[in-house]
């Protein structure tokens, strides 16, 4: 019997074209002028000046925030130090209830809160709903489980809060950053004052509103907004007996000096310039992904950022392969769509210094790797980008870039790579990438870095202790270590 | 028509394949699952859907009868609608493939035939290649035969290969298709390097599973065997089909092995010459999710045929 | 005054005149076994306060919980940490939603509202170890050798509670909690001659989000069920916290068989080794080298 072949459909090269997948806004409602949240209640600004914040990827005008003067700081430190009194002897486990109650409404409001921190921030809407708000809820839920058990924290020592805390956040993870200081401080019986970033208030101020949900007692959180100034302020007020700073470390020395003296707690939590160390054993598909995860997460907006990709030199260039064809398929653009991988740079200050580094980069005579990428007309944009042909020396491999660009070094032995990864002032973090189980405990005992990754990287838990070694500062946020800063112990 | 690599140390080859670290791996899988298709691309990818499935039936009771209602879904999956496309191929026992050609002669619906002891595999090779010989001269286009994983997981790897030569011999002009029926190797580095041994000895595609078995296709599974298939084309120039069989049963997860393709191995994979999903419930769910975005309501099971 | 149309009263006026002679829709109690409401197998019951019938379990009714139980376990031991925080926070919020409801059932009062606010206080202060014990009791230990070394805590399995007579319902949430809070799956005995609280609490339990089996609730008589759970060969632990002398002796003997763990621990205090004497320290071992 004569069988016809059935011919297959000829074969046709289709591309997939994701279209727009946006998330919606139209349950947020974000009032155009907010005040300071002092003692529980919303306060005009004593100057009475405003300053804008915007969306960095359409530049458009989202909002008025307050600029907080010395009277204004003046205010929320009064507020602050008064609810100490009873906060510091509220039963520990009621504060517990408080902190709890915190957590769970940051949980019903993830949301809102996710659209609110993207517009404001500029980063993907699928990190904000992702990593920083739900990181954000559990880090309350954390710590307001130890509020309660603190004999168990620290056995056998005798505990007391510090007092008023003055916190002071950066604009690349502004409500995980806020959850990084008040939940353990309030945990451990302080009261706070907290500084956002000037560019992004938002997400803080809604936080105060859910303060006032929570019903939390007045004073006990005081949300002030404003510029550098304002921060200067704050930490040098003689009534704030703690400092806990997350930022540059240009301004983190700035802030060690004026402490100098004063007798101030101060925890800092400073730059990086971390080294991704691969081994020639790792598994590549993963290593690739924890690379770009590395540098390309929050478009390098991140402190503890892998951007430097030291690689053994026997697979550099099977490795450097995969990584510039997985370079070309991240997405780039507004960051409200659910399928962004990259989005805008959160200021044109920002901007200008990472451009002004990557000039320096091809002028110091690296090769730059950038894919094509859909630039859009407005807002604050950069692509990611990879330079090969680094030398330790060049400013790209030295100081730290905030922005979407990994340099790539290579080395030979791991003891060599242990030189070069080390060969920094900072030390924040590492990345390790081997199949070997031995060789990432003997690299982990060596980096000198407080956070080691090993086949994986910018990973965060509320119960794992972040902060770094040398210039990167010193301190540690979370897990029982986070609560030291907090606490008196005698 | 693809060919074995000649080796001369199958030992070597497969002590040189990288492992799989499984979290990494579950992660990147996860995050291409989240990809949000929306309208005008979803429509496309449902109608790609379409075309890529190989329609199954491999039960103990099949009959001439089923064989036929199949083969009718097969053509014109939604009668009355023009604008949907036929499936890629029919996927029977070898017992039916006579039927099945004869309900889809003049159409351009392929007729697939599991073979070599489906799913066990636990037979002699003599038998698996006159099975194969045999489905063949019935008229099968495409031959679906699972590797020995008894010798596998024993590390003969030798008898693995040569099994899959034997058979690749005995399809003749049917393209290949070779299961590893991932539920069974018990890690991601079995898989790839199952993956490597399988495209080395000539298959024309490699496939997750038999259905048969759970876990079967999985998203991170899957994602590791289409790396493989990227990685033994970058070194051998050769291309490889992908296919997911078992556990298919809704649009939104066909699209996710879609995406999963479309960002691995790229736009060449995007047609079912590349890329075949093994399913049955499936093609119903993806022409209610036509119909919805059609026309914006959410559908009834009670208005598309089942056969 | 507009005259009946008919004889035979509405709906309606049926129901309002019945609310001023209110009958109760009274609750039939079942145990809680594998996620469900049931009776017992054994169909009996029994009247512990004379008035309300109470399901009598039976040895069968212990053996579907135990394989309820130990279906659950590694699902529940495999949550992170916090989601097991947040259950068992979540039972918290439960159990003060209905605080009416249960200081009622406890006879009302002070001592009552005492000890409901006690029992949800136990439920919150365990929700927030899931995430910490391991780093209060687990260690790394410096080996004299190039090996890293570390000790964690994992739960022991399927944890079978005694709870005490009285109080009837924070001796047994004090028992729960902790078991539960290190990823334990439990089978409870409800106190014999209280054991409403017991079984109102399960309701809580069900709508806490705990995934079925992870509790289990019996009720019914100590001397029935006692010696089959104490001589069951899949259950790993056994909290005696509420048992007579003579009770734990026999317990004690029985749990030879197959080495139970007889946690004997006082009732009264809230503290993390109630939760670390139904966990085994595991310790890894792992050479340091390039």
């Amino acid at each position: 019997m004569a069988i016809t072949k059935r011919q297959a459909a000829p074969l046709a090269k289709q591309t997939f074209e994701y279209a727009p997948a946006p998330e919606a806004t139209d349950h947020i409602r974000i009032q155009p002028r907010y005040g300071l949240f002092v003692g529980g209640r919303m306060l005009e600004p004593h100057s009475k000046k405003r300053f804008p914040t915007i969306n960095p990827a359409t530049e458009q005008k989202l909002s008025e925030v307050a600029e907080a003067d010395a009277v204004d700081v003046g205010r929320a430190v009064a507020a602050a130090d008064k609810a100490f009194t009873s906060w510091s002897r509220l039963a520990p486990s009621l504060r517990a209830r408080y902190l709890f109650r915190i957590s769970r409404l940051i949980q019903e409001r993830a949301r809102e809160l996710a659209v609110v921190e993207t517009m404001d921030g500029g980063k993907p809407i699928k990190e904000s709903r992702d990593v920083d708000i739900p990181l954000s809820a559990a880090h309350f839920f954390y710590y307001a489980g130890w509020a309660d058990k603190l004999e168990w924290a620290f056995p056998n020592r005798r505990l007391r809060p510090v007092g008023v805390a003055g916190q002071v956040i950066p604009w690349n993870f502004p409500l995980l950053m806020l959850s990084w200081k008040i939940a353990p401080a309030l945990a451990a019986g302080n009261t706070v004052v907290l500084k956002p970033a000037e560019t992004t208030p938002l997400s803080a101020l809604l936080f105060a509103e859910i303060c006032q949900q929570a019903e939390l007692p007045p004073g006990v959180v005081n949300i002030i907004t404003g510029a550098g100034k304002t921060g200067s302020l704050l930490v040098s007020h003689p009534a704030v007996k703690k400092v806990a700073f997350t930022g540059s470390t240009e301004v983190g020395k700035l802030i060690q000096r004026t402490l100098a003296g004063t007798g101030k707690r101060l925890s800092l939590e400073l730059g990086g310039k971390a080294a991704n160390i691969v081994f020639e054993d790792a598994p590549l598909d993963q290593a690739v992904e924890g690379i770009v995860n590395g540098i390309y997460f929050n478009q390098g907006h991140v402190c503890c950022a892998g951007s430097r990709l030291l690689v053994q030199e026997s697979i550099a260039k099977p490795l450097l392969e995969k990584l510039k064809q997985r370079l070309s398929t991240l997405r780039l653009g507004d960051p409200l769509d659910k399928n962004t991988d990259i989005g805008a740079i959160n200021s044109r200050a920002q901007l200008e210094k990472i451009q002004g580094l990557v000039a320096s980069g091809v002028e110091e005579g690296a090769e730059i790797y950038q894919p094509e990428c859909r630039i859009p007309e407005r807002g604050f944009w950069f692509p990611p980008t990879l330079f090969t042909n680094v030398s330790q020396s060049y400013r790209i491999a030295r100081e730290e870039i905030f922005g979407p660009v990994l340099s790539v070094l290579t080395f030979r032995t791991p003891a060599e790579a242990v030189e070069k990864a080390n060969n920094t002032p900072y030390g924040l973090s590492a990345g390790v990438w081997t199949d070997k189980g031995s060789r990432i405990l003997w690299m982990a005992e060596r980096m000198r870095a407080g956070v080691v990754w090993a086949n994986t990287f910018n990973r965060f838990d509320p119960t794992s202790p972040f902060g770094g070694y040398k210039e990167s500062g010193f301190g540690r946020e979370g897990g029982v270590h986070g609560l030291l800063p907090y606490l008196e112990l005698t | 028509m693809a060919t074995a690599l000649s080796l001369s140390h199958l030992g070597s080859l497969m002590r040189g394949v990288r492992s799989v670290d499984e979290v990494g791996a579950n992660e990147r899988a996860a995050s291409l699952a989240q990809r949000s298709i929306k309208k005008s691309s979803k429509l496309w990818a449902l109608d790609l859907a379409i075309r890529c499935i190989d329609l199954t039936t491999l039960e103990g009771s099949d009959t001439p009868g089923k064989v036929a209602a199949l083969c009718a879904k097969a053509i014109r999956p939604k009668p009355g609608d023009a604008s949907i496309p036929s499936v890629a191929a029919i996927c029977i026992y070898p017992a039916r493939v006579a039927d099945a050609c004869e309900h889809l002669q003049g159409s351009r619906v392929r007729v697939a035939s599991v073979a070599t002891a489906f799913p066990s595999g636990q037979s002699f090779l003599s038998i698996k290649v006159a099975e194969t010989k045999a489905v063949v001269a019935a008229g099968a286009d495409e031959v679906d035969m699972v590797i020995d994983r008894g010798a596998f997981l024993s590390g003969d790897y030798q008898k693995v290969y040569d099994e899959i030569v034997a058979v690749k011999e005995a399809c003749g002009p049917a393209h290949l298709k070779v299961i590893l029926e991932t539920g069974e190797l018990g890690t991601y580095d079995g898989v790839r390097r199952a993956s490597i041994l399988a495209m080395a000895a000539g298959a024309d595609f490699i496939k997750t599973s038999t259905g048969k078995v759970q876990p079967a296709a999985t998203l991170p599974v899957s994602l590791v065997m289409m790396e493989s298939i990227r990685d033994f084309m970058r070194e051998t120039g050769r291309p490889v089909g992908f296919k997911a069989a078992g556990g298919i049963r809704t649009s939104k997860q066909a699209i996710a092995y879609l995406v999963i393709a479309y960002e691995t191995l790229g736009p060449d994979w995007m047609t079912p010459d590349r890329f075949r999903l093994g399913a049955s419930t499936l093609l119903n769910d993806v022409l209610m999710q036509i119909e919805k975005e059609r026309t914006g309501a959410y559908q009834s099971g009670d208005y598309f045929t089942i056969d | 005054m507009a005259g009946k149309r008919s004889t035979r009263p509405s709906p309606q006026t049926a129901l309002a005149r019945n609310s001023r002679d209110r009958v109760e829709v009274r609750k039939t109690y079942k145990q809680y076994v594998g996620g469900e409401f049931v009776r017992s197998e054994s169909g009996r019951a029994y009247r512990p306060d004379g008035a309300v019938n109470v399901p009598r379990g039976s040895r069968k009714d212990l053996r579907d919980a135990v394989r309820a139980a130990r279906g659950a376990f590694a699902g529940w031991a495999a949550r992170t940490a916090m989601n097991r925080g947040q259950i068992l926070y979540r039972a918290a919020e439960m159990l003060d939603g209905r605080r009416t409801q249960f200081i009622e059932l406890l006879g009302g009062g002070r001592k009552a509202r005492e000890e409901l606010e006690q029992a949800v206080e136990t439920l919150v202060w365990y929700a927030g170890w899931t995430d910490k014990i391991v780093q209060v009791t687990g260690t790394v230990n410096p080996v004299a050798g190039p090996f890293f070394n570390f000790t964690i805590p994992e739960p022991t399995g399927v944890v079978g509670i005694v709870a005490p007579e009285q109080p009837a319902l924070l001796g047994l949430v004090r028992r729960l909690a902790p078991a539960l809070c290190g990823g334990n799956v439990v089978v409870a005995l409800a106190s014999e001659t209280m054991p409403i609280p017991a079984l109102t609490l399960a309701e809580v339990l069900a709508t806490s989000d705990f995934p079925s089996g992870v509790v289990n609730v019996l009720s019914g008589q100590r001397r029935e069920l006692l010696p089959w759970l104490a001589a069951h060969m899949d259950v790993n632990a056994i909290d005696a916290g509420g048992c007579t002398p003579e009770e734990v002796a026999a317990i004690e003997k029985a749990a030879a068989d197959n080495v139970k763990r007889v946690v004997k621990m006082p009732a009264g205090e809230l503290s993390p080794h109630l939760i670390t004497a139904f966990m085994e320290m595991k310790t890894i071992w792992h050479p340091i080298g390039v």
